[in-house]
């Protein structure tokens, strides 16, 4: 029906200024129109055409235009799959190559090269889909001349979109000062801790307020457990678990004196530090403790993890950092890394760097592969907290300024800072929001939440961790990653160990053995006399005849040393002898024309 | 200056109705996914543990026998229809589908020895101990017409096995002589025997359709090309061998099920020494059977189980028991791999699933994938020593387990008597002997 009216339209003069924007449905009208002119067309000039062609000539006619269309296959210019980059190929390599095959046996040599093609497949379907991701990485570029650590909040905020321009705010908390913060792994929810006992959770992007109390009592630290439906925080004296509504689950009064804490995602493990030195572990899924280590090093204020092992590093007051798992009651690793105490440390999340900041007023950058230092910086005042982002930017909180590194380790040594701001009172914590690009911090006068371009990583896994999850999804999420929880004793150094090939030594596979078996099966079975009628088994009877067997047992030890010696003499004669037909060379035979 | 920060749109990552699903944007970036062995380890842990969990084997037991089962025989055409006979004599056919008996014919006097069905599947054979061949019809008679077999053939001796030819109207049965007939004669076409004085089983091989095998009661086991007027060739061993079975895929190699509680894997053209020694049982093993695949088969023992072995391991991958079954005298393994068939001497047929922990019925795409991502991670991790102890875990009888170690000991004492028979003789004058060579007497050709 619309169609008449729009013909009608279309002969008037209105028609040229401004045209009507084409609808769906009049488009296929009128090409259905001329789809039925041609139906008409067709049917008076096909007849005669169906009896002119006969069935060869047709079938003639189908075979030309299908090689018409190979030849068009021909000459495809770009003919095989697509070039994938070099560099994006590397990201998903999963260790090296086999490299000798020429001594494996016929059977494990087809299984290797199996295998070794599956895994390459599944390299480049990886790489390739990586090509296809949605979302880019922020950035910030100054104009020529334009330092970016100059671009105040301000106009970045005022330069960009209003949703990301909201992410720059700030929290005018003067009561209950310095705040901790945490961000859940998500980004979506920002716990906040004042010192005087302020806790509130906030879901931060829509400033939905979740729960807000004071708990009357000093909070240390506070920490997100697995959802945001539960966090821990660490009060004057005991541990404390609430929910998301605010309502205390546990008190835990076996951790007390609590310092800080760290969350071990796939563990389900909370590892707290306290003022008595001890390091604790809490598995939150079935609320154990898995490991109490007394570190005897003091008060244990400074703590980090590290997320691609999970190992736990602490900084002590004389300059140490040492590393803890929950297996060993000793330090894995003990590094010098300051003279005087350490401040603050974090590690990346490939576990390949680590950031160390002491009194010294140093910032050190440190390999934790091979546990060397990389760069040294020097900060006019010493840098009070220390976080690094999921795209590696490194936000130093010294005094009321927190400055933004870029290339903390790459290449050179860093000149200037990324970026900077003060806030108003001095800092207490900072924390990178994952994939978003937002640097929270606590300080004495409240939170503010900073834009830091390129900070976040731009693309999530849903199936690992949704900003967007809907409750149905998070409670699924939580049921699997609950069946996946990795065990404590999992916990090492490398977290790939459990994929290589033990080589154990015999001893060691022999002692595994004897222990499967219950006996020993290639140990001396120890003799045992049979006993004999008619007064042989006497025990003097007895006694001989276990000395016979003593003795042929010693034979057989005599035996075996008397030969090794022969052969040891022999070799030696022998080398002596070649030494002689050579002339015999001793050390002062070089002197000689 | 310019910048770009990070902003999503909502709308590209939450469904748009309620009836959608919901979207799952994927990253396969290796930074994002730490502790990748660790977590494919708990995985394959948990499922082996579920695989464990979820093994309930016994599907159901088909009784209706008045005496023992003595033979069982498959369908050539109808998977869910099971031919078995019992001692006394009685026939039955089974719907599986319905684990209903279908019908009930009293073929022979006495014993029931041996039961097979035509390649066509319109009729099947019997032999019993009343001297006789009996070839019956697969479809029933009419209401209130006699149950009559279509021809039987009086013979001089008792047949104790029949197999018939793959395609053609001849079928062999063995006794006091292996005899191959033709179906259209009364008398038999042909007859071996070497010297023999009875064969307990006779089967013709499926790829090479003149060849069959033959267990002799000489602890023997002779093979025949029907062409040819005399059998080829011959291996002794120690003990008698009960049954044998042709891998229906690697068709020279065929797996006899001894008196001295293994089973032996032989390659047809290398009879000297057998392929592979199968150990486990405790008692002497009774029938044996391959799945229709070839890669593994199953036995039935004395020892009241029935075991599964892949044809290359020397042990078995899982054993089947319960209370009330007694000695497991025949077993086949139905023609979809799916399902094994055990019949024992309390009367009744047991269906068990060839895979102990599969999901039956039909299975969404979503619940396969997972079953091939389960499997993959288990075989990837079998050798870890967690997973290894918990995947060949099994509960066994007493009895079963008690003689399971006293013949461990005896082997374990037999093994340090040599030793030291070796140590205290001169040197090389007492050969090492394998445990594959042990068996096997001489190969007559």
């Amino acid at each position: 029906m619309a169609a008449p009216v729009q013909e009608a339209l279309a002969s008037t003069h209105v028609e040229k200024k401004k045209k009507p924007p084409k609808r769906y449905w009049e488009e296929t009208k009128t090409e259905d129109d001329k789809t039925t002119d041609k139906g008409k067309n067709s049917e008076v000039e096909a007849p005669h055409e169906v009896t002119e062609k006969k069935p060869y000539q047709r079938r003639k006619e189908r075979k030309r235009r299908v090689e018409r269309t190979i030849m068009s296959g021909k000459n495809d210019p770009f003919p095989g799959e697509a070039a994938i980059p070099e560099q994006q190929l590397k990201k998903f390599e999963r260790g090296k190559k086999f490299q000798k095959l020429n001594n494996t046996r016929m059977k494990a040599k087809e299984i290797i090269t199996k295998c070794e093609a599956a895994s390459e497949l599944a390299q480049k379907e990886a790489a390739r889909y990586d090509l296809m991701l949605p979302e880019d990485a922020g950035f910030l570029e100054g104009d020529e001349g334009e330092d970016t650590c100059t671009v105040s909040q301000e106009d970045i905020a005022e330069a960009v979109d209003i949703t990301s321009g909201a992410k720059y705010f700030n929290l005018h908390l003067t009561q209950f000062g310095p705040y901790r913060l945490d961000y859940s792994r998500t980004g979506r929810h920002l716990l906040l801790g004042g010192r005087r006992g302020h806790v509130s959770c906030i879901d931060w992007q829509t400033k939905h307020l979740m729960c807000e109390m004071n708990v009357m009592e000093t909070v240390q630290d506070i920490k997100w457990l697995h959802t945001e439906s539960m966090f821990a925080v660490a009060q004057k004296k005991w541990l404390y678990i609430y929910d998301s509504k605010g309502i205390e689950l546990h008190c835990i009064k076996k951790f007390n004196d609590v310092l800080r804490m760290q969350f071990l995602p796939y563990h389900f493990l909370l590892a707290t530090a306290s003022a008595t030195s001890f390091l604790q572990y809490l598995d939150v899924s079935v609320g154990k403790e898995v490991a109490a280590i007394c570190t005897r090093s003091g008060r244990l204020d400074v703590m980090a993890q590290n997320p691609h092992n999970a190992i736990i590093h602490l900084g002590h007051p004389n300059g140490t950092v040492s590393l803890w798992s929950p297996n060993q009651k000793e330090p894995l690793v003990k590094m010098l890394c300051h003279r005087g105490a350490v401040r603050s440390l974090t590690v990346d999340k490939t576990g390949t760097y680590m950031v160390t900041s002491g009194l010294d007023r140093r910032l050190k950058v440190y390999d934790i592969r091979a546990f060397k230092p990389l760069h040294k910086y020097f900060l006019p005042a010493g840098a009070s907290c220390l976080s690094l982002s999921q795209k590696g930017l490194l936000s130093a909180a010294t005094g009321d300024v927190v400055q933004v590194y870029r290339d903390v380790w790459g290449g050179g040594p860093v000149s200037k800072p990324y970026m900077a701001h003060r806030v108003r009172g001095s800092v207490w914590g900072v924390g990178f929001c994952p994939f978003e690009d937002v640097l929270g911090i606590g300080h004495g006068e409240g939170f503010t939440s900073m834009i830091v371009p390129g900070a976040g990583e731009p693309n999530f896994d849903a199936l690992d961790v949704n900003p967007y999850r809907s409750i149905k999804q998070r409670q699924e999420w939580e049921v699997k990653a609950l069946l996946e929880k990795v065990q404590p004793e999992l916990i090492g150094l490398d977290p790939g160990l459990l994929g290589k090939v033990d080589q154990a030594t015999f001893e060691q596979k022999h002692k595994e053995r004897v222990e499967a078996l219950g006996y020993d099966p290639l140990a001396n079975e120890k003799f045992k006399p049979r006993f004999k009628k008619r007064g042989k088994s006497t025990a003097g009877a007895v006694e001989k005849r276990k000395k016979k067997v003593g003795h042929e047992d010693q034979r057989d030890v005599i035996r075996k040393t008397v030969e090794e010696r022969m052969e040891r003499e022999k070799e030696r004669k022998e080398r002596s002898k070649q030494l002689a037909e050579q002339g015999g060379k001793t050390a002062l035979a070089r002197f000689k024309k | 200056m310019k910048v770009k920060v990070l902003c999503r749109n909502p709308d590209d990552y939450v469904r748009e109705t309620s009836k959608d699903i919901q979207r799952v944007p994927r990253n396969y970036d290796p930074t994002l996914h730490p502790f990748e062995v660790p977590r494919e380890y708990t995985r394959a842990l948990n499922a082996t543990k579920l695989d464990r969990l979820f093994a309930k084997p016994f599907v159901a037991s088909l009784d209706g026998h008045r005496d023992g089962v003595n033979c069982i025989a498959r369908h050539t055409k109808s998977l869910s229809t099971v031919l078995s006979g019992a001692c006394d004599g009685q026939v039955k056919l089974w719907n599986l589908s319905k684990r209903e008996c279908l019908r009930t014919i009293q073929a022979h006097e006495g014993f029931v020895r041996g039961i097979c069905s035509r390649f066509c599947g319109t009729s099947f054979f019997t032999v019993g101990d009343d001297k006789t061949i009996k070839q019956w019809n697969m479809e029933a008679p009419g209401y209130g017409v006699q149950e009559e077999p279509l021809t039987t053939i009086l013979g001089k001796a008792v047949y104790t096995g029949i197999d018939h030819h793959q395609s053609e109207g001849t079928f062999a049965t063995c006794g006091q002589t292996v005899d191959i007939w033709d179906e259209q004669r009364s008398s038999p076409i042909r007859s071996f025997s070497w010297g023999v004085d009875s064969f307990s089983c006779v089967r013709y091989n499926p790829v090479e359709t003149e060849l069959l095998a033959s267990c002799a009661s000489d602890r023997s086991i002779v093979l025949y090309d029907t062409r040819e007027s005399a059998p080829l060739k011959k291996v002794v061993m120690q003990l008698r061998s009960n049954t044998l079975c042709w891998n229906p895929m690697e068709a020279y190699n065929f797996t006899c099920s001894n008196e001295d509680y293994n089973l032996y894997t032989y390659d047809m053209r290398r009879l000297d020494t057998p392929v592979t020694v199968h150990m486990d049982h405790v008692s002497a093993v009774l029938d044996v059977d391959y799945s229709p695949t070839g890669r593994e088969f199953v036995s039935a023992s004395f020892d009241k189980t029935v075991r599964i072995f892949p044809k290359h391991s020397g042990h078995s991958r899982e054993v089947y028991h319960t209370k009330r079954m007694q000695h497991v005298i025949c077993v086949r393994w139905s023609a979809d791999d799916k399902y094994i068939l055990s019949g024992s001497d309390e009367m009744n047929i047991r269906i068990w699933k060839a895979n102990a922990s599969e999901k039956l019925g039909v299975l969404t795409a979503r619940e396969k994938a997972a079953i091939h991502y389960n499997q993959k991670l288990k075989e990837k991790f079998q050798h870890h020593p967690q997973v290894k102890r918990i995947a060949r875990h099994r509960h066994l009888p007493r009895d079963i387990f008690k003689q399971k170690r006293e013949l461990r000991e005896m082997k374990e004492a037999r093994r340090r008597k040599e030793q030291n028979v070796r140590k205290h003789s001169k040197p090389d004058s007492v050969p090492l002997v394998t445990e594959k060579e042990k068996h096997v007497v001489t190969v007559v050709e």
